[in-house]
C-alpha cells in the first residue's frame, strides 16, 4: 500500500490500464487514509464516500471499455474549496458559503471530471484564499503535516497538506500572490503557477481577477506535467482565457540541462531569506551546475514594490469581486436586521472572517473618490515596471531561480496578529502574478526543524514546458521530492 | 494619510460591513498599518508609465449573439437563503 | 427674474439582441420571474462576463448614425454600489473611454412657421448592463427581486447640457426614439422600458455662465411625462430659489398621478461608485474595417432622407420629415414613389400622409399591416394623374382596394365603370340636359347668385355619377350660361 500512496501518476496509470487495480480501490484507499488522518490534519472541508465511489466506479467502467479512457482515468484528485463543483459543497473557506451547494462545475473541474479523474473531496483554504498560513479558513486551520504545531502555508494549504500526507495523489490549486508555491515549498510538494489566462477561471471563485489562475499540486514535476495537461485550455467562458494550441506539457521532460541559463535575481538573494533556506537553495543551485546549467546574475529593480503594489491592486478587485456575498440569492443571511441595509451589513460583517473583511476594506477605500489615482492607478504602474523587470531579465536567461519563501514554514499564531508580516511571506512570489508569469516551487532540502524548503523557478510567458523541464531533471538526480512527513499513522 | 475612526465608519459603509465601535478602532490602526506599508509606492516616479489593468496584452473577445441558455431557476434558487413565486425576497426596498 | 432651463438627457436603449450582453441568456420580454436569469446573470460565484458581439454591433451603428467618433479601444469598468437588483454589487459599464464619444442629433423643435432647428451635442453614449427589477407589490411587507432583466445590454447615450425647455427635451427624445429604430438597434417600446430618459435638470439667471445645481429627473418612460415632470421640475426648482432656499443636487422621481417630481430615499447617500477597469473583461478593440463593414449596412439615415426628399422631390421640410417618421414609413413612400413615377411625389406624398395615414391610424394599423399596398396607392395616383378619374373618385378607389375589392386601382375601375367621361360631346349633352330641368338655378344665376352656379355643377356631377371631369363640366356650363 505504501508503494500506492507514493506511487507517480504515470505509474498509478498504468497500474489501472493493465487492470491491476481498480479505480474504486485506489480511490478507497485514499478515502480511507482521510477518514483516518485528516482529524489531525484538517485538510478537507467536505468528503463524500457514496459520490467519489460512484466516480469511481464509472472510471472503471471506462478502463473496462477502454472508450475514452485517459492517463488520468481513475485516478483521484481532491480540489481546493474555490473551484464549484456541481452538487459538492463550495464553501471557499468561508462562513458565508458555508452551505453554499454548486449548481455548476469550475472548468477545471469539468476538464479533470471529462479525464476520468474521481474527486476524493473539497480541500482546506484560506478564506477566499486570502491568506499565507491557511489560518483565517472558517472551518479551522490546516496543520502542515511535517510538524503539526506548524503553518501549511496558504492559501492552497489544505491541497498541500493533502498531498505532502498522502491524502491525496494529486490535487488543484491557485495563485493569486503565491498560493500554490508557497504551501508547496512550505509542504515539501511540487506545484505549478501556469501563465495567466492557460488555466479558464471560470467557476473559480475570485479573489483577485487579473492575479488569480489555477494550477496543479502534486508530488512532483512529472505529475505536474500530467495534470496540467488536463486543466490547461481554452474557455470560450473565460474572457481571460488564452486561445492558444493545446499543449503536451510533458513533450521537454527530459531534455538535458547542458547550456541552460538559470537567472539568479539579486535581489531574491538579499537579507529577507532565512539562512536555511539559502544553504537549501545555493544546494540546489549547485546540483544544476552539475547538471549542465549555468547561472547568471540578473536584476527586478522593482521587485521589492511587488508586495506593496500587489496589496493594492488584489483587495482593489477583491472589494467588487466579494461584493456579490450580500445574502439574497445564495450563501449566509443574517438572522437578524431591521431593514436592507442592515441585512447587507449584517449577513456581511458575520459571514465573513477578519483579514477578508481588512481587504475589503482596503480595497474599498484605495478605489474610493479620491484615492484612486495616487493608490490603485499608481500600483497598475508599477506593475507595469515589475512586468517590464521580467522581459529585461528574460533576455539574460532561460528561468530565473530563487527561494520560493524567506522562510520555513511557522508555528501557528507566529505572523497572524501583524497582517504585513503576514504578507511578507510571499514576498518573492507576488511579482511572478503581477506579470502574468508561470512559477514552480519543488523541494530542494530541509530547514530549521527539519522543515521542507522549496526551490522557486519563474519562467517566461508560456514557458511552462521549459519550467517543467528544469524541475523534472532536478528531480531524476535528486529525492527530495519522494520524502514523506513522517509520525502520521 | 492616516484614517481616522469617521473614515473607517465610512469605508464599511460602503463596503456594507457593519463594525462595533471596538472593532472600528482595531480596524483603523489595522488599516493604518497596511497603508503605511503601501505608502512607499508614492515615492516612485513613475511618469509616463501606461497603467497595467491585466496580466497579459490581449483584446476582448467577442460572444456570438446565440442564446444558449435554459431554464435553471429551481437549482439557482435551492441555495437561496428567501424566495417565493420564483423572486428572491429582501427587506422592502423603499425608493 | 427671467430665468434659463438647461436640460441634458441621459438615455438608456435597450438594444436588439437575442441575448444578453454577458451570458447566453434570452431578454425576451415577459417571461416568468428568474427563468432567464442564467449563473452569470445572477452572479454565482466564479462565473465571469464575455461580451456579446451583436452589442459591440450596435453601438458602432450607433456612432455612425450621430457623426461621433467610435473608439478604437474601450475599457469596460466596474460601478461598484449595492442594491438587491444587482446581483454583483457592481454594474459592469463603461466609464473613463466610451465606445462612442461626440456626434449629436438635429432636431426641429414645433411644427409648422414657428419651428425651429436646433443641434443637440452628445457627450457619449456607452454600453452597459441592464439591473434586474425589484417588485413592491404585496410579499408581506418584502420586496421580490426578478433578475430576468439583469444583463440586458443597453446603450446609454448621454447629451451635453444643450437643451433649453421640456419642448427641446421632447423634440431630442423622440428624434432620437426615431433613430435607435431607424438603424435597428432598439425597439423603442417605452411600455416595456426598451426606451427611459432621465432628464438632468437646472437653471440659472438668463446670461448667467455658471450652470445652477441640477436634479436628475429618473425614469421617463414616456414623453408626455417627461415634458410634465420637467416643466413642473423647472417651476419648483425657480420657487425654491426665488423663496431663497438652494437647490440640493438630488435624483428624483416622477409621479404620474400628482404631476409632481420627489426625492428618491435610496439614492440620499452620496455615492462613490470606486469605478476601475474590469479585470475580467479585456479592451474592447473596434478596427477600421468593421465600422466600415458595420457602416456598409447602415440603412440611409433619416436627416439624408429629408433632404433628398426635399431636394430631388421638392416636397416641403413638413413633409421630408413626415415621411421619415419611421423606416417603414419611408419605405412605403418610397415603394409607391418608384411605382407612381417621381413626377408624382407630391401627390404620392399627399396620399401617403393624408388618407392612407388616416384610415391606418382609424383602423388602428401600423404602415406595414397597410392593406394597401404601395404599389396599388401608386396606381390609385397614376389614375388621377392621367385624367382617368377624378380625386372624388379615386377615394372610392381607395376605398374599394382598402377591402380588398379588386387587385389594383385598375381592375377596380373597369369593375365599377368609374372612368371619368372626357368625351366633350357626352358631357355638353348633359350640361344641356342639366340647364334645361334647372330653369330656376339658371335664373338665379344670372341674376347675380354665384351660388347658384354650384350647385349646376353639383347637378351635373350627379348626373355623371361623378365622372366627368368637374374642370370640363365648369367650363362648359359658364361657356353655355355666359353665351
Amino acid at each position: 500500500m505504501s508503494d500506492l500512496i507514493n506511487s507517480s501518476l504515470r505509474d498509478l496509470s498504468a497500474a489501472l490500464a493493465a487492470r491491476k487495480l481498480s479505480a474504486v480501490e485506489l480511490a478507497t484507499l485514499f478515502l480511507d487514509r482521510i477518514e483516518k488522518l485528516n482529524p489531525a490534519l484538517n485538510a478537507f472541508i467536505t468528503t463524500d464516500r457514496d459520490k467519489t465511489l460512484a466516480q469511481a466506479r464509472a472510471a472503471d467502467a471506462t478502463l473496462k471499455s477502454g472508450d475514452g479512457a485517459t492517463a488520468l482515468t481513475g485516478i483521484p484528485a481532491a480540489h481546493k474549496d474555490i473551484f464549484c463543483t456541481r452538487g459538492w459543497r463550495t464553501t471557499c473557506g468561508s462562513k458565508i458559503l458555508a452551505n453554499f451547494i454548486s449548481p455548476y462545475d469550475a472548468n477545471v473541474v469539468e476538464k479533470l471530471d471529462g479525464a476520468g479523474m474521481v474527486t476524493l473531496g473539497k480541500l482546506n483554504m484560506d478564506e477566499f484564499a486570502m491568506g499565507s498560513s491557511n489560518e483565517t479558513s472558517y472551518f479551522g486551520p490546516v496543520k502542515n503535516p511535517w510538524d503539526v504545531s506548524c503553518v501549511p502555508g496558504g492559501s492552497s494549504g489544505g491541497s498541500a497538506a493533502a498531498i505532502s500526507a498522502r491524502l491525496a495523489p494529486a490535487a488543484t490549486g491557485t495563485d493569486t500572490g503565491g498560493s500554490i508555491r508557497q504551501p508547496a515549498a512550505l509542504c515539501g510538494l511540487t506545484g505549478l503557477k501556469p501563465t495567466y489566462g492557460v488555466v479558464s477561471r471560470y467557476g473559480m471563485i475570485a479573489f483577485a481577477s487579473s492575479l488569480d489562475q489555477g494550477g496543479p499540486m502534486a508530488k512532483s514535476a512529472e505529475d505536474c506535467a500530467l495534470l496540467l495537461n488536463a486543466m490547461a485550455g481554452f474557455d470560450a467562458r473565460d474572457s481571460t482565457s488564452l486561445e492558444r494550441p493545446q499543449e503536451d506539457y510533458r513533450r521537454d521532460l527530459e531534455k538535458p540541462l547542458a547550456g541552460l541559463k538559470i537567472g539568479l535575481p539579486r535581489e531574491f538573494f538579499g537579507a529577507g531569506m532565512d539562512a536555511d533556506v539559502r544553504v537549501a537553495v545555493d544546494a540546489a543551485l549547485a546540483e544544476y551546475r552539475k547538471l549542465g546549467a549555468v547561472t547568471v546574475d540578473v536584476s527586478l529593480p522593482n521587485s521589492g514594490l511587488s508586495v506593496p503594489a500587489y496589496y493594492v491592486i488584489a483587495p482593489a478587485e477583491a472589494s467588487s469581486n466579494l461584493s456579490r456575498f450580500d445574502g439574497v440569492r445564495y450563501g449566509y443571511r443574517a438572522p437578524e436586521y431591521a431593514d436592507l441595509a442592515e441585512m447587507y451589513s449584517r449577513s456581511r460583517a458575520q459571514g465573513f472572517g477578519d483579514e477578508v473583511k481588512r481587504r475589503i476594506l482596503i480595497g474599498t477605500y484605495v478605489l474610493s473618490h479620491g484615492y484612486y489615482d495616487a493608490y490603485y492607478l499608481q500600483a497598475q504602474k508599477i506593475r507595469r515596471l515589475i512586468a517590464g523587470d521580467f522581459v529585461a531579465a528574460f533576455k539574460e536567461c532561460d528561468v530565473i531561480m530563487g527561494p520560493t519563501s524567506p522562510s520555513v514554514a511557522f508555528a501557528f499564531g507566529a505572523k497572524s496578529a501583524d497582517p504585513v508580516q503576514m504578507y511578507l511571506a510571499d514576498i518573492y512570489t507576488i511579482s511572478t502574478n503581477l506579470a502574468g508569469l508561470p512559477g514552480m516551487s519543488l523541494p530542494c532540502g530541509f530547514g530549521n526543524n527539519n522543515m521542507p524548503v522549496g526551490l522557486q523557478i519563474i519562467g517566461n510567458w508560456f514557458g511552462e514546458a521549459k519550467m517543467l523541464n528544469v524541475a523534472h531533471r532536478y528531480q531524476k538526480a535528486t529525492d527530495w521530492h519522494t520524502r514523506m512527513p513522517g509520525g502520521l499513522e | 494619510m492616516s484614517l481616522n475612526l469617521e473614515d473607517v465608519a465610512r469605508i464599511a459603509r460602503l463596503a456594507r460591513l457593519e463594525l462595533s465601535a471596538v472593532e472600528r478602532e482595531t480596524t483603523r490602526d489595522q488599516l493604518n498599518d497596511i497603508l503605511g506599508f503601501i505608502e512607499q509606492l508614492q515615492a516612485v516616479d513613475t511618469t509616463g508609465i501606461e497603467p497595467m489593468a491585466h496580466a497579459v496584452d490581449v483584446v476582448q473577445r467577442l460572444r456570438p449573439d446565440v442564446v444558449t441558455e435554459t431554464d435553471h431557476r429551481a437549482d439557482f434558487q435551492a441555495v437561496a437563503p428567501e424566495t417565493e413565486a420564483g423572486l428572491y425576497l429582501v427587506p422592502r426596498v423603499v425608493e | 427674474m427671467n430665468w434659463e432651463v438647461v436640460i441634458g438627457l441621459e438615455t438608456h436603449a435597450q438594444l436588439q439582441t437575442k441575448s444578453k450582453i454577458f451570458s447566453g441568456s434570452s431578454i425576451a420580454f415577459g417571461a416568468a420571474p428568474n427563468v432567464q436569469a442564467n449563473a452569470v446573470d445572477i452572479a454565482l460565484p466564479g462565473v465571469l462576463p464575455v461580451l456579446n458581439r451583436e452589442a459591440v454591433v450596435c453601438a458602432i451603428k450607433f456612432g455612425l448614425a450621430v457623426g461621433a467618433k467610435i473608439a478604437p479601444r474601450s475599457i469596460f469598468a466596474r460601478k461598484n454600489y449595492f442594491y438587491p437588483d444587482l446581483p454583483k454589487g457592481y454594474q459592469i459599464s463603461q466609464f473613463e473611454i466610451p465606445v462612442v464619444s461626440g456626434g449629436g442629433l438635429a432636431i426641429t423643435v414645433g411644427s409648422g412657421a414657428t419651428a425651429t432647428e436646433k443641434f443637440v451635442q452628445l457627450t457619449r453614449a456607452h454600453l452597459e448592463e441592464d439591473a434586474g427589477k425589484s417588485l413592491h407589490e404585496d410579499f408581506h411587507g418584502r420586496t421580490g427581486i426578478d433578475l430576468n432583466r439583469a444583463g440586458t445590454p443597453l446603450l446609454e447615450i448621454v447629451t451635453e447640457p444643450d437643451m433649453r425647455s421640456s419642448a427641446e427635451a421632447v423634440a431630442y427624445a423622440r428624434t432620437l426614439h426615431a433613430l435607435v429604430q431607424w438603424i435597428g438597434i432598439c425597439d423603442g417600446n417605452m411600455q416595456e422600458g426598451s426606451f427611459r430618459c432621465d432628464a438632468n435638470v437646472s437653471v440659472r439667471p438668463m446670461g448667467q455662465k455658471e450652470l445652477g445645481t441640477r436634479r436628475e429627473i429618473k425614469n421617463l418612460n414616456s414623453f408626455r411625462f417627461m415634458q410634465q415632470a420637467i416643466d413642473f421640475e423647472v417651476q419648483w426648482q425657480i420657487n425654491e430659489i426665488e423663496e431663497g432656499r438652494a437647490i440640493q443636487q438630488a435624483t428624483v422621481l416622477f409621479d404620474p398621478d400628482t404631476g409632481e417630481t420627489r426625492s428618491m430615499r435610496s439614492k440620499e447617500d452620496a455615492h462613490d461608485y470606486r469605478y476601475f477597469p474590469d479585470p475580467d473583461l479585456l479592451p474592447l478593440e473596434i478596427g477600421d474595417d468593421w465600422i466600415a463593414e458595420v457602416g456598409g449596412g447602415l440603412p440611409e439615415l433619416p436627416q439624408a432622407m429629408q433632404q433628398r426628399f426635399a431636394g430631388e422631390l421638392g416636397l416641403s421640410a413638413y413633409d421630408a420629415a413626415t415621411l421619415t417618421a419611421s423606416r417603414e414609413m419611408a419605405a412605403y413612400f418610397e415603394a409607391a414613389l418608384a411605382s407612381a413615377g417621381r413626377e408624382n411625389a407630391k401627390p404620392v406624398a399627399n396620399w401617403v400622409m393624408g388618407e392612407l395615414a388616416a384610415r391606418l391610424n382609424k383602423e388602428g394599423l401600423g404602415i406595414v399591416a397597410s392593406p394597401l399596398s404601395a404599389q396599388q396607392l401608386a396606381g390609385v395616383v397614376r389614375r388621377i394623374a392621367d385624367n382617368t378619374i377624378s380625386n372624388k373618385i379615386a377615394r372610392d378607389v381607395f376605398d374599394a382596394l382598402w377591402a380588398g375589392e379588386g387587385k389594383d386601382a385598375d381592375a377596380v375601375i373597369e369593375a365599377k365603370g368609374w372612368k371619368q367621361i372626357t368625351d366633350t360631346g357626352a358631357i355638353e349633352a348633359l350640361v344641356d340636359e342639366v340647364l334645361a330641368a334647372n330653369a330656376k338655378s339658371v335664373e338665379e344665376y344670372r341674376a347675380g347668385k354665384e351660388k347658384a352656379f354650384n350647385a349646376l355643377v353639383g347637378q351635373a356631377m350627379k348626373a355623371t355619377r361623378g365622372k366627368a371631369n368637374p374642370q370640363q363640366v365648369t367650363d362648359l356650363l359658364k361657356k353655355k350660361l355666359g353665351g
